[in-house]
This record gives structure tokens, C-alpha cells and sequence, in this order.
């Protein structure tokens, strides 16, 4: 048999595709720690914006839009299969925490997002249009869905990438908004 | 204490697949019949066992033992019983010990119906496929294991399963799905097996192919059902996403297509048998890919219920033991193969050729895209993009199009060289037959021309009458299976298409906003909204709608869509409602309520959109025929006559 072991260089390209594909999904691998981001914005204000309303093309926000009180940012898009996931937590914490949440919709399509939004309830006080990705740019957006902690001045606190589930709220995001709370009531 | 013993089942049949790995490879080399003999009962142990460990976990479920960790996540006590026997499979752990239960199920079915193999051949196999058990098993074990408990602080109740998942479609789906992954064991295992011996003859692929069909068919009918349960059940209305979790089901399907209809080539002519051996393991190949990219989390997905980097590194290890181990062995081996056959580029082995080239540049378009954010990602250190479905359309519909215009002529070819005449001949009456049945019925119907719908909808019908007219002149009494079923299958496709073209281009969807008393018309009828009303479900509240569907002042149905509060998981579900018919469904979804009494509402009509399912049924059922087959049923007669034979 080993006089056939003749090695046909062609019959390695399989092995050669392989190993790229192999090298690929290690390094994307590598790169996956998804829910701990370091932020260089936490501590730094929320950046200035101008963008429209998504469901009033007419009405531009800005960040004098925001309340003024502890809040969260959420970075979402209708493409975004995590979005929906985290859409009833979103729900909850808007109705029953009394919570604002301003949503960024970013890289969608404004009349899917307005359908969106009506099929699945709007978590929002307002979502404002990035679709170039201006806003998102400038706040270092990593993956739709990110949530971001806002205190009372307009500074980021607090970063989540991923979706916020039940748990999450839990264990993450309610601390610092309690400790926001507390801090600055005193 | 039975969560123990499932776990301890578990262990022993992690021994056992060591010993089916092991043992009947020594006996190869040593050439000791007696060790080749002991891989058909090792197999039946290890199917036992694992059997076994199912049962325990599903005991454990139904007895709701929330002090182990599985259950208490994915199970509640007011859980319907038919969903906590599903739940076994709802999530990451048991959907894999159902994995691993399968492949011993298949290694089984090889160790029972391999009468045409020889013992060298049968306990190579065997052997193969222990070692991937092995793989499987010690994954279970070591990386995620749904025996676990959380003594001695346990929940008094669990946290309910995924409501999205509380359905028939949860039942069915998964199995079917894992059936057609794992069977491509089969089929690899044979090429591994032959590859070490180095020959490879007609009775290899003779052999592959109805493991093969089975295989590629209960894929068929798992990705079908996928489909349908997106449907009906995510209330998006759409019935196919390019999910990353679709692709990774659809990329071993394109692949086994591939290798079904090489493997027809090989065994009839004897051609391309070095490429259909690394068809083989290819399609294997990537039903592993799927699962690590499903469940490492390394793209995120509706489907990627576990994101666990430990889980991710363990099947990326065993990827690359097994494609990588694989590969290296054909380079090496596979250049003793000769294939001796000539043919010309109108014969049938060309047309195969150039339809194994499009499902596999299909498969590397669907690969690409599903990669791409990925491969996006490493190049630029960190930034994120997203390839969606206008990639895919632009892409993939080319390649298809393309492929469905060699399956017009290639059933009708013949081997070696098919005479151009003949096939003009053939073909003149159905191209002009075809775009005027299209246009007729387009007409009728009442739609507008768009002609790309048309020239699709023409080469579907192309394909049925061509299909059709085989049918009829052998005057419905087809003698083969094997053939029998192509025919179905091919017309299975060719419906699907007249499905996703009809659906794609002739459906009408809006989103309204109604009071009752309101009414909108779509295609010709009249939704209207008498009234919401609130209604009590087993583990949920409802608002329900009543919508009163008329067409011409008819009554065509009266659809009750809902909107759903799970107490338990405190999720809210959208429960759409559908007048389906063969023709067209109504589809009505409630959205959420706007000022008084007005609610945010999805509309639609979906002219033929059952066909795709039906197409993909009648696909998946073409399959199954091929498998009885007379060549086919010898086989298994030579294993009961073997049995008998064979004193205990």
C-alpha cells in the first residue's frame, strides 16, 4: 500500500480552506467576551446629538430632550434578533420601575421600525432615527443591543452590551441606578 | 436518585463508545473476528444506555425535580405535560444528550441493516462512529451536563419554559432536525471507513445512499417544519429569516443534495467518486460547523439559547479533530481513486456535475454571509456589521435560478450523451405550454403581470409537466422507487418555488391601526374589527380580537388573534391568527392597543404560501421513497437471513 501514498497537492486545498476557516472562527472566538466592554464614555457626558424623531420625521432631538433623570439609552434595530429578547424586559422596566428609556434606532429602516414597535409595544419615551450611524459613532457602539446608564447631569455611568434580560436588570443595571439614586438624592 | 442514575447511564456509555472506538479497530488490524463481531452488540449497549439516560432526564421533568439545575430552568409546575417532555430538548444541555441519543440510534440502525458489508468493512464503521460518540458523549459530561443539581439551595418552582417554545413545532422540529444532522454520520463514517481501506467500487456508493436519503430527508422535513413554526408562531408573518440558525441548517442540506445526486453518478457510472467522498464529508462536516455556531455563541442568534465560551473552545477542538482528521486522510488517500468513466457535456453525468457546483457555490455564498460579521469583526478589530437577507436574496436566488434550469433538462438527459434533438424535441411544447399556464393563471386570479414572477412560475411548471409527462407515459406504474422518488422530490422543489415566488411577489401586508366598527380591505377582502376582549389561558391572560373576514359579501372566516401575558416568565407573546387555505392564508396579528379602544394591527394575504411547506414535505417524502427500493430492501433480507444464520 505504501507505494500508493503518493500525496496529490490538489487533494490538500480541503485541509488548506479548512485551516482558514478554523483560524477564523478561533480569532472571532478570541474576540467574544461580549458583555463586559470597557467604555472609554463612562464617566464622560452623553455626546450631543441632532437627529429626527422616528415617529415625527418633523422633530429633531437633542440631548435637552433627555429628562434630567437617571435614565437608560438603548442602542436597537428591527434586524436585531438580541433586540427582541430583551424587548419585554424593556417593557417592564418602563412601566413598572418608571424608568426612561430613549431608544437609538440605528442602521434600520424607519417604517419597519414604526411596525416594529407597534407589533411588540413601545418601551420608548422616544426613539430618535441613526441611521448613518452618527450617534452610534460617536458613543463607540459595539453590537445592537447596548444599554447605557445616564444620570441626572447626562453622564454615562454604566454600559451593557448584550441583551438586557431580567436577570441582568438584576444584578447589573438596578445597582448602579440605585446607587445613582441614592448618591445624588443626598 | 434518578437524575443519578441518568448521569451514571451516561458515564457507562461514555465507556462503552471508548470500547466500540477501540475495540473493532484492533480487530481490523489484528484481523480477530471475534473483536470485529463485538461492534454490533457494543452498539446496541451503547444505544441502551443512552436510552436510558434519556428516560431518566424525562423523569426528572415530569416529576418536577427542580432541585436539578436543567429542569428548574426550563420547566414549571404548571406546565402543560406534552411541554415538559418537549422541554427535555428546549434548551442547550438535553437538546444535546437528544443528539447524542440519536447518533447512537443510527450507529444501530448501520450495526442491524449492514448485511451487504462485509465484517473488515461493518467494523470500520462502527468504529468511526464510536469515536464521534465518544466526542459527543464526553461533551455531555464534561461540558454540559443537564443531570447537574443544585442541592442543597434548589427553587421551589422553575422558571418556566420560553413561551416562543411551548408549541407542537417545539415537539417535532428539534428531533427531525438532529435526525438529518446526525445521519450524516453515516455516510461520513462509510467514506472514512472506505478511505482507510483505499477502495473505492460502486457497492460504496451503493451503500451510501439510502443512509444518505434517509438522512437528507428528515433534514428536509425539520427545516420544513422550522419554517412553518416561524410562521405561525414568531408573528413576524415571514417564513424564512437567513438566520444564522437557519443557515446552519441549510448549508448541510445544500451540501447532502449535492452528495445524494453524486452519489447517483458514482454508483450508476462510476464517476467523480474522489469528489463525492469529500461530499460525504463535507455535508457531515458542516452539520458540525452548525452546531459550534449555534451553540459556542460566537454569533449570536434568536436561537443561541447557550452562550458558554468554555462550550464554544470544546466543539471548535473536536471540529478540527474531526473535519481536520478527515481531510488529511483524503488528501492522502484519496489519490489512488480513479474514475475511468467518459462522458459528454449534454449527458446526464455533466448536468450532475454542474448541479453539484451550484449547491456547493450556493453553500459557500449561505457560508460566506453567515461568516461574514464575523470575518468583519477579526479584520477590524472589533466593529460589527450585519449581513442580512438583500445579501442573501442578490446572492443566493442567481445560483438557484441557475440550478432550477439544469433541473428542467437533467432528469430527461441521458448518461454518456443525450442527443440534442431529442431533447428539443422534448422540450418545445412545455416552454411554450408553461409561461402561458403562468400568465393564464396570474390572470384569473385576478394579479398584476410582474414578469419575473412569471419566468419563475414558468420554469416551476416546466419542471412539473416535464415531470408529469414521465409520470404518465410510464402510464403511473413506475417500478423503481429510486426513481419514484426523484420525481417527487423534483416536483416538491418545483412547488416550493411556485410557493416562495407567489408569496414574495403577490402577497399584501399592512399595518393599521383599528377600532372596532373598523374595516380594511386587502386583495379583495374586508377585514373587520368587532371587538377586543380579555381572556383567562392556562399559564397566560389574553387580549383577544375578532376580526370577520368577507369577500364580496361573503363570509370567508372569523379569525380571534391574541395578544398574550405569561404570568410566570412575565413575557408578553404575540398569537397571530390564520385562515389558512390551499390557495391563500388571511393572517391577522394584534398589536399592541393605541388611545381608546384602537389597536395597532397586522394584516395579511399570502396567496400559495402552504406550497412551500407542502413543496418541502413532498421533497422530504421523495426521500423516504427512494428507500424502498428493491436493490435496497435485498440488503436488509441478507441481514435477516444473517441473523437467523448466525447462532447466538
Amino acid at each position: 500500500m505504501s507505494d500508493k501514498m503518493t500525496l496529490n497537492k490538489s487533494l490538500l486545498i480541503p485541509l488548506g480552506v479548512f485551516s482558514l476557516l478554523v483560524l477564523f472562527l478561533a480569532l472571532g472566538f478570541q474576540l467574544k467576551n461580549p458583555h463586559l466592554l470597557p467604555s472609554a464614555l463612562i464617566n464622560k457626558p452623553f455626546p450631543e446629538f441632532q437627529l429626527k424623531d422616528l415617529h415625527d420625521s418633523e422633530k429633531i432631538r437633542t440631548l435637552k430632550d433627555f429628562s434630567g433623570e437617571v435614565a437608560l439609552a438603548n442602542v436597537w434595530g428591527t434586524w436585531c434578533p438580541n433586540c427582541l429578547i430583551e424587548h419585554p424586559e424593556l417593557l417592564r422596566i418602563a412601566t413598572e420601575e418608571g424608568i426612561s428609556i430613549y431608544g437609538i434606532n440605528y442602521n434600520d429602516d424607519v417604517d419597519k421600525a414604526i411596525a416594529w414597535l407597534m407589533r411588540h409595544e413601545n418601551p420608548y419615551e422616544f426613539s430618535v432615527v441613526d441611521n448613518e450611524g452618527i450617534l452610534a459613532i460617536d458613543l463607540g457602539v459595539y453590537g445592537a443591543p447596548e444599554t447605557f446608564v445616564i444620570d441626572r447631569q447626562g453622564v454615562i455611568q454604566f454600559r451593557y452590551v448584550g441583551p438586557v434580560t431580567h436577570a441582568v436588570w438584576q444584578e447589573k443595571l438596578l445597582p448602579v441606578i440605585e446607587h445613582l439614586r441614592r448618591s445624588e438624592s443626598e | 436518585m434518578i437524575p443519578e442514575f441518568g448521569h451514571f447511564a451516561l458515564i457507562l456509555a461514555l465507556g462503552l463508545s471508548l470500547a466500540l472506538a477501540v475495540l473493532p479497530a484492533i480487530g481490523v488490524v489484528r484481523q480477530e473476528t471475534l473483536l470485529m463481531h463485538s461492534a454490533s452488540s457494543i452498539a446496541a449497549g451503547l444505544f441502551v444506555f443512552l436510552l436510558l439516560s434519556f428516560f431518566c432526564l424525562l423523569t426528572a421533568f415530569v416529576q418536577d425535580d427542580f432541585s436539578v439545575t436543567y429542569v428548574a430552568n426550563n420547566s414549571n409546575s404548571a406546565l402543560p405535560i406534552q411541554y415538559k417532555a418537549a422541554a427535555v430538548w428546549g434548551a442547550h444541555e438535553g437538546s444535546f444528550l437528544l443528539w447524542a441519543l440519536i447518533m447512537s440510534g443510527w450507529t444501530l440502525a448501520v450495526a442491524t441493516f449492514s448485511g451487504g458489508l462485509n465484517l473488515d468493512m461493518k467494523a470500520r464503521v462502527l468504529s468511526v462512529m464510536g469515536a464521534l460518540s465518544v466526542g459527543f458523549i464526553s461533551y455531555l459530561l464534561f461540558a454540559s451536563n443537564p443531570f447537574e443539581r443544585s442541592l442543597p439551595f434548589y427553587p421551589p418552582d422553575g422558571a418556566d419554559l420560553n413561551p416562543l417554545l411551548q408549541d407542537f413545532g417545539l415537539i417535532v422540529h428539534p428531533p427531525m432536525l438532529y435526525m438529518g444532522y446526525v445521519g450524516f454520520a453515516v455516510p461520513f463514517s462509510l467514506a472514512i471507513a472506505t478511505l482507510t481501506t483505499g477502495r473505492l467500487d460502486a457497492a460504496w456508493a451503493r451503500w451510501s445512499r439510502p443512509w444518505t436519503n434517509a438522512a437528507w430527508a428528515f433534514l428536509t422535513v425539520g427545516i420544513t417544519l422550522g419554517s412553518w413554526w416561524a410562521y405561525y408562531e414568531l408573528g413576524w408573518g415571514g417564513w424564512w429569516f437567513w438566520d444564522a440558525v437557519e443557515n446552519a441548517s441549510f448549508m448541510p442540506w445544500l451540501m447532502g443534495t449535492a452528495l445524494i445526486h453524486s452519489l447517483a453518478a458514482s454508483e450508476k457510472r462510476g464517476v467523480f467518486k474522489s469528489w463525492t467522498v469529500l461530499l460525504a464529508i463535507s455535508t457531515f462536516s458542516f452539520s458540525l460547523l452548525g452546531a459550534f455556531l449555534v451553540r459556542s455563541g460566537v454569533l449570536t442568534s434568536v436561537h443561541a439559547f447557550a452562550v458558554d465560551p468554555t462550550r464554544g473552545l470544546f466543539i471548535l477542538i473536536f471540529l478540527v479533530l474531526v473535519i481536520g482528521g478527515s481531510l488529511l486522510l483524503y488528501a492522502f488517500k484519496a489519490s489512488g481513486i480513479k474514475s475511468q468513466a467518459s462522458y459528454q457535456w449534454n449527458s446526464r453525468e455533466a448536468m450532475l456535475l454542474v448541479n453539484n457546483l451550484l449547491l456547493v457555490v450556493a453553500t459557500a455564498a449561505v457560508l460566506l454571509g453567515t461568516l461574514y460579521p464575523l470575518l468583519y469583526e477579526v479584520l477590524t478589530d472589533g466593529r460589527k456589521i450585519s449581513v442580512g437577507p438583500p445579501y442573501f436574496n442578490r446572492v443566493f436566488v442567481p445560483i438557484v435560478t441557475l440550478l432550477f434550469l439544469v433541473m428542467v433538462v437533467a432528469p430527461h438527459s441521458r448518461w454518456k450523451k443525450t442527443s440534442s434533438n431529442l431533447l428539443v424535441r422534448q422540450h418545445w411544447p412545455y416552454l411554450v405550454a408553461a409561461p402561458f399556464v403562468a400568465i393564464t393563471i396570474t390572470l384569473m386570479m385576478g394579479l398584476a403581470l410582474q414578469w419575473i414572477a412569471i419566468g419563475m412560475e414558468t420554469l416551476a411548471l416546466w419542471i412539473l409537466f416535464l415531470l408529469a409527462r414521465k409520470w404518465w407515459l410510464s402510464e403511473f406504474r413506475i417500478s423503481s422507487a429510486s426513481y419514484l422518488g426523484m420525481l417527487a422530490s423534483h416536483s416538491g422543489i418545483a412547488m416550493a418555488i411556485l410557493g416562495v415566488v407567489v408569496t414574495v411577489y403577490y402577497s399584501e401586508g399592512r399595518d393599521v391601526r383599528m377600532a372596532p366598527g373598523d374595516v380594511v380591505t386587502l386583495s379583495g377582502y374586508e377585514f373587520r374589527l368587532e371587538g377586543v376582549s380579555r381572556v383567562q389561558g392556562p399559564n397566560y391572560v389574553a387580549d383577544q380580537a375578532e376580526f370577520h373576514i368577507t369577500k364580496s359579501d361573503k363570509e370567508i372566516a372569523v379569525l380571534r388573534p391574541e395578544k398574550r401575558y405569561y404570568s410566570v416568565a412575565q413575557n408578553v407573546m404575540t398569537e397571530a391568527d390564520i385562515d389558512p387555505g390551499l390557495f391563500r392564508d388571511l393572517y391577522v396579528a394584534l398589536g399592541e392597543p393605541i388611545g381608546d379602544s384602537a389597536w395597532a394591527v397586522r394584516l395579511h394575504v399570502k396567496p400559495f404560501v402552504r406550497w412551500i411547506w407542502f413543496g418541502g414535505l413532498l421533497v422530504a417524502l421523495g426521500g423516504f421513497i427512494t428507500l424502498l427500493d428493491r436493490r435496497y430492501r435485498r440488503i436488509t433480507k441478507t441481514v435477516g437471513k444473517l441473523v437467523a444464520g448466525v447462532p447466538a
